[in-house]
């Protein structure tokens, strides 16, 4: 006891307080946040799909887009968005939006698989619209050609999405996300149905066999190997000139103080 | 006597006899050089370019400089059967298809990227420490000419590639000639052959950073060496330390050893930086076309002020007479940096212009010592940093959660309102450091330690400084090493009024301490 | 009470402190035995060097943390030219700090200024000197010179001269006339109406008369940006309402400021930005500069259809596209 009372005036003391503190917040926290949700229940055997999609709606997302999902002065109408735009906006949980901010973020999904399936068809039913599809649907693999699926890239998104998919600054705080991670059927229904500030590229304007090939292109650029050492966020000179002043010069001036200091 | 030393004796003998070498060599071997680490910026800029000069001889034994197009159908698949300039698919073939060609490629882009940061870094040195005083007012001319030719030739060697990003650099650099009055259109059409893009773009600047600008910084940095060593370099005072003397190690072995064991490195460090961190990836930024572009985009970061500064600029155009003025890029884009550089150049001249003083200095001043020089030359960083900062608002902005919007109209008042208070506080804090300087010379070093009077009285013990110490604190007011007031005949009409105001701030410092002064305290510590 | 203030004086060069290796002769053994590892380590560095390059294959990459999938042989290359570098130089620098002479040497600077006699005798040579030239005396000597030199250095830049066209009317047209169809970039193939959604956007090209190939100079000043809105969204005057076609409206990509593609469109705004120096432009009002250091709007493209339904150009741009010129007459935009 009197070594931890003595111990009490050592200067470390304080810190190891203060991490051993922060330490079990973080745990608690951690735990508690861990521990699985409620889960939702549907009774599937008695409805059919989009009518399960349309009591989540009600419940979910009717108090921004409206009783019937005809929008309003917070929310946008989501007749004719097709199942595309719902699968896209609430598979990776941009729906429901957080917080009325600038824009939608990813985020952890609130809906499961499931009740996003039974949302898109509930939507999908208001009024015909791009319908959504599956990764296991998009043959990037055997019909898109990288090549061109790069040319495509650079000439219609990497004006927003940056050179390498990395993502780019819009005005007022909006910004074009990172592609990299993204699955394939949500770049093909982003494309698709223009989400938020995103503009629509239509069959016509980009081939659905031309959309392939920009995903063939993008998984690429994802898995693409570094052939130069650690690729400093592939955003360019930016971070380039930072590790130059501070790794290098700052290596090369230690190196100097080191030749100048008198040995002992 | 050994076979070697034979052989060195004749050869020896073999080049005296027909150069006389010897006497100078004999000269030179012994020379002094001081020694401190800030003097040895100036050699990471050295050996920078060298390091520049031979992965650069390296890169164009492959490297095409032609804008002829061609298809690709080298090893990396993402770009296969894409028509691209010569110059991006030798580039490409460089970096995967020559085994040691992307380090190379790396090792050189890096050790350009430390050329100019050294030259900042030394350039920063120089300036706060008055080594720029006369005589050596020709050698920071030079400098300021190599800093000025170092950005170009660095814009003008990551543009050889002909990639999506550089070739935006080069749009806007045209977009700046072209909207210079009169003549822009013309000195366009005859750097580019034609219209933008051309095919002779390419080649042409291939040339000037190959073959004009490398001979024009050799012959710069080779006076800018002969005249640091027939002057000798500079010192930072200390004691032993006079105007009329060096103090330091000999050339040989000493300095021999410490100088080139640095060249290595230096080029060690680059080489390191070339194995472990990728820099302009191109095959990822795609071939040139002016229809296409990447969000964040920027120049190098040595050009990444004069980004911000265009960025920053407002909307400004006047059109009259059938014709149009941009000054919203000339104002950012030459007007603003002439003004800088045509300052930075001339400050030495300047500064003796308001101190008066037309004596040698040899020894160094503590950046503290005068005030208004640092507080001005931290300003101009400041706002250095601020216009770059603003070069790279859009990808500040991603990361930090910020918009562009706000980072630039933060910027357009940060540049007015930043720097004069930069000013202020830097001299504040010079002063302030001064007056602890001489806190220090009079009362001693504050120990910690306490210590019980007899009288019950509890004192701080104070260790007095060293007679070396005391020295150095205080030989920057010594009669012999203050400037002369200006006569009376400097300060008539309004020029020598200005001259006499700027006079009088510039000379205002913190009485350093005499021995008098120490005498008078007595024995008092407190 | 002096009336002289003392000063402090220079205590002169400071006590010699040796150095371990100096005193110690065990010191200096391990100081040597430092030098010669670190000498030892660079011709590993060269070693491993070398057997990178011949016997690592170019295209295999391992996993390295912060790094990421990495190539082998780059890394191995540099890094062994990395060791075999650094270490002669810590090398070199270790034996001088530790075992050269460490004594501070003083030497004396030397007065600059010549002396009298040798400037006098300067002054005197080159008045003897310059008047035997006579070149003061001889004004018809002096008046030729000048004429010959100054227009000698005239022919540099007269054989300049070539390195391009003069531009003449370069800047006001591009290749865009009544009836030019748009094709799409990169795939070329001409655009109806319906091809487009509200909210979509197209990148798009000229058609070219037959047998032409389009270059990057075309490309340079062709370029355009098709967007559509809904008709109800625009905010334009009569005239440019009628350069619309159905909510479809066309840009010149080209920015006004300094020539980046401008395509960032942002489809809820209907604000183009230019990812440059982030100049923005409002779709609504044609373009019109709403933020940034841009000064003209994007010049807009007066599109409609043809009998095919194909999107075309009904008249070439009024105004010339791209960054400003001195001859450029920006009354209208």
């Amino acid at each position: 006891m009197k070594r931890l009372s003595s111990f009490r005036r050592n200067r470390i003391a304080g810190p190891i307080l203060v991490v051993a503190a922060l330490f079990t917040i973080g745990s608690a926290f951690a735990v508690a946040s861990a521990l699985p949700s409620a889960q939702k229940t549907v009774d599937s055997g008695t409805s059919t799909l989009v009518s399960q999609g349309k009591e989540i709606f009600l419940r979910g997302c009717s108090s921004c887009h409206g009783l019937h999902a005809e929008g309003g002065s917070i929310a946008p109408s989501l007749i004719g968005v097709g199942s595309a735009s719902v699968d896209f906006q609430v598979g990776t949980g941009r729906m429901p939006m957080a917080d009325m901010s600038q824009q939608a973020m990813q985020k952890k999904p609130v809906y499961n698989a499931q009740e996003t399936a039974a949302l898109a068809a509930y939507i999908a039913s208001l009024a015909p619209g791009p319908a959504s599809v599956t990764n296991e649907s998009l043959t990037y693999e055997r019909d898109g050609n990288t090549a061109l699926g790069g040319q495509l890239f650079r000439t219609n998104c990497a004006m927003c999405h940056n050179f390498a998919g990395q993502g780019g600054a819009l005005t007022n705080g909006k910004y074009a996300p990172s592609l990299m991670g993204v699955e394939p059927k949500y770049i093909y229904e982003a494309m698709v149905t223009g989400p938020q500030s995103m503009p629509k590229f239509t069959d016509a304007t980009i081939t659905p066999q031309e959309k392939l090939s920009i995903i063939k292109w993008l998984q690429a650029a994802d898995h693409e190997q570094n052939q130069g050492g650690a690729s400093l966020g592939r955003v360019g000179p930016v971070t380039e000139g930072l590790l130059g002043w501070v790794l290098g010069l700052g290596l090369l001036i230690g190196a100097a103080v080191w030749l100048a200091m008198k040995a002992k | 006597m050994k076979t070697s030393q034979k052989v060195a004796g004749a050869t020896a003998n073999y080049v005296d006899e027909r150069t006389g070498a010897a006497k100078w060599l004999k000269k030179n071997l012994t020379k002094v050089f001081p020694d401190h680490w800030s003097f040895m910026l100036g050699e990471i800029c050295l050996y920078s370019f060298i390091i520049l000069l031979l992965t650069g001889t390296f890169l164009t034994f492959w490297f095409d400089p032609s804008q002829r197009e061609v298809v690709y159908n080298g090893s990396y698949l993402p770009l296969s059967g894409v028509h691209m300039s010569a110059a991006y698919d030798s580039t490409l073939h460089l970096s995967f298809d020559v085994r040691g060609g992307l380090l190379m490629r790396q090792i050189h882009h890096w050790a350009a990227l430390i050329f100019m940061s050294a030259i900042v870094a030394h350039l920063f040195r120089v300036f706060f420490t008055g080594a720029f005083r006369k005589p050596r007012e020709f050698n920071w001319l030079i400098g300021v000419g190599l800093l000025t030719f170092g950005i170009v030739e660095g814009f003008l060697g990551y543009s050889l590639p002909d990639d999506l990003l550089s070739g935006t650099g080069i749009r806007i650099a045209e977009a700046i000639l072209q909207a210079i009055p009169v003549v822009g259109s013309y000195l366009s059409f005859f750097a580019f052959g034609g219209p933008f893009p051309g095919t002779s773009f390419i080649p042409r600047i291939f040339i000037v950073h190959v073959l004009l600008l490398p001979g024009l910084f050799l012959a710069l940095i080779t006076i800018h060496l002969m005249l640091v060593w027939y002057q000798k370099h500079t010192q930072y005072p200390g004691p032993g330390r006079t105007e009329k003397n060096v103090v330091g190690y000999p050339l040989m072995p000493v300095y021999m050893a410490k100088a080139g064991g640095f060249f290595f490195v230096v080029l060690g460090v680059t080489a390191f930086l070339g194995a472990v961190a990728s820099i302009n990836p191109i095959w990822l930024y795609g071939p040139y076309t002016p229809g296409q572009i990447s969000a964040g985009s920027q120049p190098d970061w040595y050009m990444g002020w004069l980004d911000g500064l265009v960025r920053a600029a407002p909307p400004l155009e006047t059109h009259a007479f059938g014709h149009t003025i941009s000054w919203n890029i000339l104002i950012p884009g030459l007007i603003i940096p002439g003004i800088l550089f045509t300052g930075m150049a001339l400050y030495p001249f300047i500064e003796s212009w308001i101190t008066g003083d037309k004596r040698e200095h040899h020894l160094l001043d503590r950046p503290r010592n005068a005030p208004n020089r640092t507080a001005l030359g931290v300003t101009a960083i400041v706002f250095i940093l601020i216009t770059l900062a603003n070069g790279g608002n859009d990808i500040i902005a991603t990361h930090f959660h910020l918009t562009i919007n706000g980072i630039m109209w933060f910027t357009r008042i940060a540049l007015f309102i930043v720097p004069p208070i930069a000013f202020v506080i830097t001299k504040r804090i010079c002063l302030s450091l001064q007056r602890a300087d001489r806190d220090l010379v009079l009362h001693g070093r504050e120990t910690g330690r306490l210590v019980m009077l007899p009288s019950g009285e509890m004192i701080e013990v104070h260790e007095p400084l060293s007679d070396a110490k005391k020295w150095t604190l205080t030989q920057h007011q010594n009669p012999d090493a203050l400037p002369a007031p200006l006569p009376a005949s400097a300060t008539v009409g309004l020029k020598g009024k200005i001259r006499a105001r700027l006079n009088r701030a510039n000379a205002v410092q913190i009485p350093a301490p005499t021995l008098s002064d120490l005498k008078e305290l007595g024995d008092g510590h407190h | 009470m002096s009336n002289q203030v003392e000063r402090f004086q220079d205590p002169g060069l400071p006590e010699h402190v040796h150095r371990n290796a100096d005193v110690d002769p065990k010191a200096a053994k391990r100081a040597e035995q430092q030098v010669a590892i670190l000498f030892l380590l660079s011709a590993v560095g060269t070693v491993l060097t070398i057997v990178s390059y011949i016997k690592v294959p170019k295209d295999k990459f391992f996993y390295l943390p912060i790094m990421g999938s990495t190539n082998v042989q780059q890394l191995l290359l540099g890094l062994g030219l990395t060791a075999s570098t650094l270490f002669i130089g810590l090398g070199a620098i270790q034996w001088a700090k530790k075992l050269m002479p460490d004594q501070e040497v003083i030497a004396e600077r030397h007065e600059f200024r010549s002396e009298e006699v040798d400037r006098a005798e300067l002054v005197e040579t080159f008045k003897e000197r310059g008047a035997a030239a006579g070149l003061g005396r001889r004004s018809l000597i002096k008046r030729t010179l000048g004429l010959a030199l100054g227009l000698v250095g005239l022919s540099p830049l007269l054989l300049l001269r070539d390195t391009g066209p003069q531009p003449k009317k370069y800047f006001n047209t591009t290749d865009w006339a009544a009836g030019t169809r748009l094709l799409l970039d990169p795939a070329g193939t001409p655009i109806k109406a319906s091809d487009l959604e509200v909210g979509a956007v197209a990148q798009v090209l000229p058609e070219l008369p037959a047998g032409t190939e389009r270059t990057l100079e075309n490309t340079g000043k062709d370029a355009v940006l098709l967007i559509r809105l809904r008709p109800e969204d625009f905010n334009l005057d009569a005239e440019r309402l009628s350069w619309t076609h159905e909510g479809i409206i066309a840009f010149s990509k080209i920015c006004t400021h300094m020539g980046c593609a401008v395509a960032l469109y942002e489809q809820q705004t209907h604000h183009l930005l230019c990812p440059c120096h982030q100049s923005t432009f409002d779709v609504t009002r044609a373009a019109k500069v709403i933020f940034g250091p841009a000064a003209r709007p994007l010049p807009q493209l007066a599109i409609t259809v043809d009998a095919n339904g194909y999107l075309v150009a009904k008249q070439p741009f009024t105004v010339p596209v791209g960054p400003s010129f001195w001859e450029r007459n920006s009354s209208n935009g």
